[in-house]
């Protein structure tokens, strides 16, 4: 098979291990420890305009079968013609997850029939998937009981067509159809059974969804259903051969596949130990009840027969097609946290927690970079102070203020002008934070409210000696045991000077000069 | 090749195809003769040739990610789309229900 290797796209900095390796998580049965061992089948909705082989449109929330086509509707005669665009957002994505990208790949017909797709089949890829064998990192997060990074492998990534959505609840003896999803494509991202915790199965699919999203080929929007995970799950004696497997369909949160994963892997031990067996059977989870329930399908529901499509040629890729969707490929996420780790001196929770959605990261460079011109500094010198600033203190002032604030108003301008006078020393944390307030409220310029509402620190040295000249003078009795010994009285007189100065005071002018006058 | 009686009802069943016994007593001895027919093909020596999907070196046509780009293959036709529906009510179609 015509393949290319992409495997050296990204140079991965960090520690890694290789996947297969066992977590500690077990379930304690009554006759002993289990291991769980999950794999997951995500089916991610390709960003697009159009269908994958039609040109009605692919928008989601539109009134019924308005976004059907004759195509869609597998009207005798009509042909389907492939997207490119959902051809390059497979391959791109292939080459976000280290994969091999296949030139040569092709369609076939998965028959099955149902009131959802008009065809009678569905167009899939079985034999001659687009995207080959490539990996997906999970980093380490003991909070989230991640004691390691590791490595979970991807078998391949194939495209289809979605199905339309049927109505159950709106007609007493009838079902509605909808074919508006109908023919949209389809990206599905199968796992290998790697995974060994509900922790690494929801760490796999929340980082699935970050690349996705850095890629830009799918805008994970688990609400709207833009991505789905069927989980599969089996049990096993801690190193003894694979158990049977269920499979769990269609859970749309990162919450929920943990859950399934959990209520899933115990109800098997449960059967098992009671001595009975677990079928290979589908599953719905059911979140009101937080269980998993059979699906009780017909047996012979799953012999989908499937052949080559003969209405669609083989997909032949071109190096130059290749070489420009790789050129298109942003930073991704563990390029990006190396990044901030190695160049910018991050530490690996803030480098983490900026680097996990594209909104963060994006609102964070931008004011880096704003930051870093006004005050004409290197972006490593002011990338702690930034990212304090982006994750915790600006959120914290958005938050506090509720809907008193106006989100508009939050520019990287903004925000830029009171980190350059915080680190000019000329206000506090204190009042950068309650500049940012009256800038969320009102929109004006910081600078002039800094001036205007006197929000600004006093850093010059003929006030402050004022000031620290009072306090001793009227607290002679500690000068005298301070200069005794009582070294511990020295945050005492800062003290008192900065609120002699109402708090405005510099405070590392105000240390300076209080170690010369106490010598 | 050919199929025997029960391959046939059970294609006809995953169709969806109601199919009776005397159907069956047709429908079995066409299966055979179309499988014979192209049973002939199997006859030709293709040592030596990659399986292809055509005879003429074709290469497949890929669209521009453009809606309603040909009003042919486009939305925004509901009118047309549920035409042949045997019930449509509120712009879906009405199919018997198909839950459990």
């Amino acid at each position: 098979m015509l393949a290319l290797h992409w495997k050296n796209a990204l140079a991965l900095q960090l520690n890694r291990r290789s996947g297969g390796e066992m977590s500690n998580y077990r379930i304690q049965g009554a006759t002993g420890e289990w291991e769980v061992v999950i794999g997951l089948e995500v089916h991610a909705q390709v960003t697009s305009e159009a269908k994958l082989f039609s040109s009605s449109s692919t928008q989601f929330g539109a009134e019924p079968n308005t976004q059907v086509s004759l195509i869609d509707a597998a009207m005798p005669g009509m042909l389907p013609v492939p997207n490119q665009e959902c051809i390059r957002q497979a391959v791109r994505t292939g080459m976000a997850i280290n994969a091999q990208i296949n030139k040569y790949s092709r369609f076939d017909r998965k028959n099955y029939f149902y009131a959802d797709l008009p065809q009678g089949y569905q167009i899939s890829q079985l034999y001659h998937p687009i995207v080959g064998e490539g990996e997906l990192l999970i980093e380490a997060d003991e909070k989230a009981g991640l004691p390691e990074d590791k490595v979970i492998g991807i078998e391949r990534i194939h495209v289809e067509q979605d199905a339309g959505k049927l109505m159950h609840d709106q007609h007493p003896t009838m079902s509605y159809v909808d074919l508006n999803r109908c023919g949209v494509a389809l990206m599905e991202i199968v796992s290998r059974p790697d995974m060994t915790s509900p922790a690494e199965a929801g760490a796999y699919l929340a980082k699935l969804r970050s690349i996705l999203r850095y890629v830009g080929s799918c805008d994970g929007n688990m609400d709207q259903g833009s991505m789905r995970a069927d989980v599969n799950v089996s049990v096993r004696r801690p190193g003894e051969e694979l158990g049977t497997r269920t499979e769990t369909k269609n859970v749309n949160s990162v919450r929920f596949v943990m859950q399934v994963v959990e209520v899933e892997a115990q109800r098997q031990v449960d059967l098992i130990e009671d001595g009975g067996t677990v079928v290979q059977e589908t599953r719905l989870f059911d979140p009101t009840s937080g269980t998993t329930r059979s699906m009780r399908s017909k047996e012979d529901a799953h012999d989908y027969r499937y052949f080559p499509d003969p209405d669609l040629l083989p997909v032949e890729l071109d190096d130059a097609f290749l070489e420009d969707c790789k050129a298109s490929l942003p930073e991704l996420p563990d390029a990006k946290r190396a990044r901030y780790i190695e160049k910018l001196g991050l530490s690996v929770y803030n480098a983490r927690e900026l680097t996990a959605e594209v909104e963060t990261f994006g609102r964070f460079e931008t004011l880096l970079a704003e930051t870093a011109k006004i005050l004409g500094k290197d972006e490593s010198a002011l990338a702690t102070q930034v990212a304090n600033w982006s994750l915790s203190i600006a959120p914290g002032v958005l938050k506090s203020l509720g809907d008193e604030a106006n989100p508009a108003y939050s520019t990287a301008e903004a925000q830029a002008k009171i980190l350059k006078m915080q680190d000019a020393g000329e206000i506090s944390g204190g009042q950068a934070k309650e500049i940012y307030e009256i800038v969320l409220k009102t929109g004006r310029d910081a600078e002039e409210i800094a001036e205007a509402e006197g929000l600004k620190q006093v850093s010059d040295t003929g006030a402050i000696e004022a000031k620290i000249d009072e306090v001793l003078a009227a607290n002679q009795d500690k000068v005298e045991q301070y200069r005794g010994g009582k070294d511990k009285l020295f945050g005492f007189f800062v003290g008192q000077t900065m609120k002699a100065m109402q708090g405005k005071g510099n405070p590392a002018v105000v240390n300076e000069l209080l170690k010369q006058k106490l010598g | 090749m050919s199929v025997d009686r029960a391959t046939v009802a059970k294609i006809a069943s995953l169709a969806r195809i109601n199919m009776s016994e005397a159907d069956l007593d047709t429908m079995v001895p066409e299966f055979n003769t179309i499988l014979n027919f192209v049973d002939q093909l199997s006859e030709v020596d293709v040592s030596g040739v990659e399986p292809m999907t055509a005879v003429i070196p074709n290469k497949l046509r890929l669209r521009a990610d453009a809606v309603n780009a040909d009003p042919l293959t486009g939305g925004g036709i509901r009118d047309k789309i549920l035409a042949n529906a045997p019930v449509a009510e509120h712009g879906f179609f009405g199919v018997p229900k198909v839950i459990e």
